[in-house]
């Protein structure tokens, strides 16, 4: 299945909804651009928020593979873009010298492409343009990122032995990163950037219903407001869109219809994953909390 | 091109020079890239336009808010524009005058830095500087050195000041996940033992090996500029500022009742302008101290920003905390939790007699890997050293913080 690109940003839209991912405008816009003007799209924001989701519904919605390279610290070459078949080519070796090829061929003949091994980036490379996923980019160090500059704005990787490899066409490349450091400026200025925050309620509530659909409304409904109300408090690490749908899940295991103190004392670890800010909601807190949403949304109708 | 459209790139251009003077990096390069942007999309309505530039001219999440602003202002009300070139033309105009601005940025920083006394009489040293040096022998250096930076008069801050831009920092390495070639032994690197052989017809495999780059861990430097902390504050901005120019990946932040960034402003190259800056962008120079809260925030966010990849954390403060509840204690453990070492610098433990009478004292000390005093150049010297230490504890049994909380209880 092979789509062609969006044609505008309401197109844009209906292509991530169509893979479940319910986008605001801003995404959309985003997106639309980066896949129109070629360009890489750098997305920043909080744990679980849906970042590294977009590249893996943009690659189903547009029926393109998906090449994921995640990072760390000491990522290098051998294991990001290439690595050369080193006990092949050793076995290449002692076969030339049993049949006595010139050392000249034998040169050509080791670092033909065979002997390649290609690691993510180079993937990325080949074929119609590929997803490619760089994904929480901060993880790694300077040296990679400096890196990455040929690579993205180019999209040609030169590999002494061979040559460059320039791609036919473009892959269609998403870059994400938690921020746990300052990615460098040169990078941002060759990419879209944007901002990824939580979603509203009403969007969130959307994506409850796409992502868990047999779920209960009112369940619904009480889980997204209570997560609003928790990223509204004074806590270490705010719970994500992931830990919502986590949570409702957990939920709907437990064949809870609607929230109840107990069962969210017992379930808060999906949501929070720091002690403190688990003690800091346990009990009380989290009644008081639950009591005001269930008058809210009463309120509502 | 329509004629519509040639309109709305200069405006564009205009607006990219908006964002600029509200100090959001917009290069030519990203001016075109949004006359780029623009003209590949089917311009629906404002938000899509709004989302667009908002793409290709933010590049961080800070500029978000002066982006926000600044659209408004400029795609709303089309007179404001001319009242907006009006005022560029006048800020353009004041920064034309470097000289100009240049004293009276010195002005803010002396008056928010030093008083007015010290400030005549540190004019006078400096012109007669030069003599100063020439007559300095040994002993006065060593005098200097043991003085506290407390009881120092104008002259022998100025050379104090000079001492420290001159100090040299040992460095800590430790091994990275990356490697490089290594004569010795270490792993054995198949691509250069390959290459290596294949420059030598084949015949012969030598084995090459690689070993783990070494690099210095970032450091995270919390400063209290509180009113007790006043006269040392200022020392310790001096030798913050040699230590930048000394290693990459340094982050200052200074507290007081607030927290605030000053990395950026401290990464000038000269030392003063450095400083100046610093004072303009620190707005609660020697007031009241609210070390717990200000560390609630700096764990809150920027924590997960700055204390990657095994950073180590100075925290400079005498620990004369206003506000006594848990949070001090709290923060604190939280900070030792997520940093590979944590080393508490006060000017007051230079006193023997100092008792953890102030309860923040103590709850810091219990949360520290090590601590020292600062107070003099030859404590510097000594930190700047001991920054190159094993990082695993102590050397030195008298700045461990468990022997000294025993001493003390």
């Amino acid at each position: 299945m092979k789509n062609k690109l969006p044609a505008s940003i309401d197109e844009t839209l209906a292509l991530l909804g169509g893979a479940d991912y319910i986008a605001d405008r801003a995404i959309a816009t985003v997106v639309f651009l980066a896949l129109k003007m070629g360009r890489p799209l750098f997305l920043e924001g909080e744990a679980g928020v849906g970042k590294t989701e977009i590249a893996k519904v943009l690659a189903e919605g547009l029926g393109k593979r998906l090449i994921r390279l995640q990072c760390y610290e000491g990522l290098d070459i051998s294991s990001a873009v290439y690595e050369w078949n080193y006990s092949r080519q050793m076995i290449a070796i002692r076969m030339a010298e049993a049949e006595g090829t010139k050392t000249s061929e034998l040169e050509e003949h080791i670092y033909d492409e065979a002997f390649l091994i290609k690691r993510p980036l180079l993937q990325a490379l080949e074929g119609d343009g590929p997803v490619l996923l760089i994904d929480e980019l901060d993880r790694t160090d300077e040296a990679f990122e400096a890196y990455l500059l040929e690579l993205l704005s180019e999209y040609q990787v030169s590999i002494p032995e061979l040559g460059t490899v320039k791609a036919k066409q473009p892959p269609v490349v998403i870059i994400t990163s938690n921020r746990t450091r300052e990615v460098h400026d040169a990078l941002k200025r060759r990419c879209l950037y944007h901002w990824v925050g939580y979603p509203s309620a009403a969007r969130e509530l959307e994506i409850v219903m796409a992502r868990q659909p047999g779920v209960s409304e009112r369940l619904a409904r009480e889980v997204v407001a209570f997560v609003q109300a928790l990223r509204q408090s004074d806590l270490f690490k705010h719970p994500g869109v992931a830990e919502t749908l986590d949570w409702i899940s957990a939920l709907h295991e437990l064949d809870a219809l609607s929230l109840d103190p107990k069962t969210v004392n017992d379930t808060l670890g999906v949501l929070l994953k720091y002690q403190d800010d688990i003690a800091k909601m346990e009990g009380s807190e989290a009644k008081r909390m639950l009591d005001q949403i269930k008058s809210e949304l009463a309120a509502l109708g | 091109m329509s004629e519509a459209t040639g309109k709305l790139a200069e405006n564009i251009m205009h607006f990219a020079r908006v964002l600029r003077q509200a100090g959001v990096p917009v290069g030519p390069g990203t001016v075109l890239d949004a006359l780029d942007a623009v003209s590949a999309e089917t311009l629906r309505n404002r938000d899509d336009f709004y989302w667009t530039l908002h793409c290709v001219m933010v590049k961080s999440h800070a500029h978000s808010i002066l982006f926000d602003q600044a659209f408004h202002v400029f795609w709303r009300k089309p007179k404001m524009l001319e009242q907006l070139m009006q005022m560029f033309f006048q800020q353009v105009a004041m920064s034309g005058n470097q000289e100009k601005a240049k004293q009276a940025g010195y002005r803010r920083l002396a008056n928010a830095m030093f008083d007015q006394a010290h400030q005549s009489s540190m004019r006078e040293v400096d012109t007669g500087a030069i003599e100063v040096e020439a007559r300095y022998t040994a002993s006065q250096r060593e005098v200097l050195r043991a003085k506290d930076f407390e009881q120092m008069s104008a002259g022998e801050e100025a050379a104090a000041r000079q001492a420290i831009a001159k100090m040299r920092l040992n460095r800590l390495e430790l091994p990275t996940r990356r490697f490089q070639t290594s004569k010795g032994r270490g792993v054995i690197d198949m691509r250069a033992t390959l290459a290596a052989s294949m420059r030598s017809g084949g015949a012969v495999i030598d084995l090459k090996y690689k070993k783990p780059c070494r690099r210095e861990p970032p450091l995270v430097v919390l400063l209290d500029i509180s009113g007790s902390m006043a006269s040392y504050s200022r020392m310790l901005l001096h030798f913050l500022h040699a230590l930048m120019n000394e290693r990459d990946r340094v982050q200052v932040f200074v507290f007081g009742t607030r927290l605030t960034n000053i990395t950026r402003q401290l990464a000038r190259r000269d030392v003063d302008e450095a400083l100046a800056s610093v004072s303009s962008a620190v707005e609660d120079w020697s007031g009241g101290t609210r070390i717990g809260a200000c560390l609630a925030e700096f764990n809150l966010k920027w924590s997960r920003r700055v204390l990657g990849q095994n950073a180590h954390v100075l925290l400079m403060s005498d620990g004369l905390e206003r506000d006594d509840d848990g949070v001090l204690e709290l923060e604190m453990a939280r900070l030792k939790r997520s940093t590979r070492r944590l080393v508490w610098l006060n000017p007051l433990l230079r006193y023997d007699g100092f008792e953890a009478k102030a309860s923040g004292v103590r709850k810091i000390m219990a949360h520290v890997d090590e601590f020292r005093p600062v107070h003099n150049l030859a404590s510097l010297d000594e930190l700047a050293s001991a920054l190159a230490g094993s990082g695993k504890a102590a050397h030195n049994r008298q700045y461990q913080p468990q022997k000294w909380l025993r001493q003390k209880a």
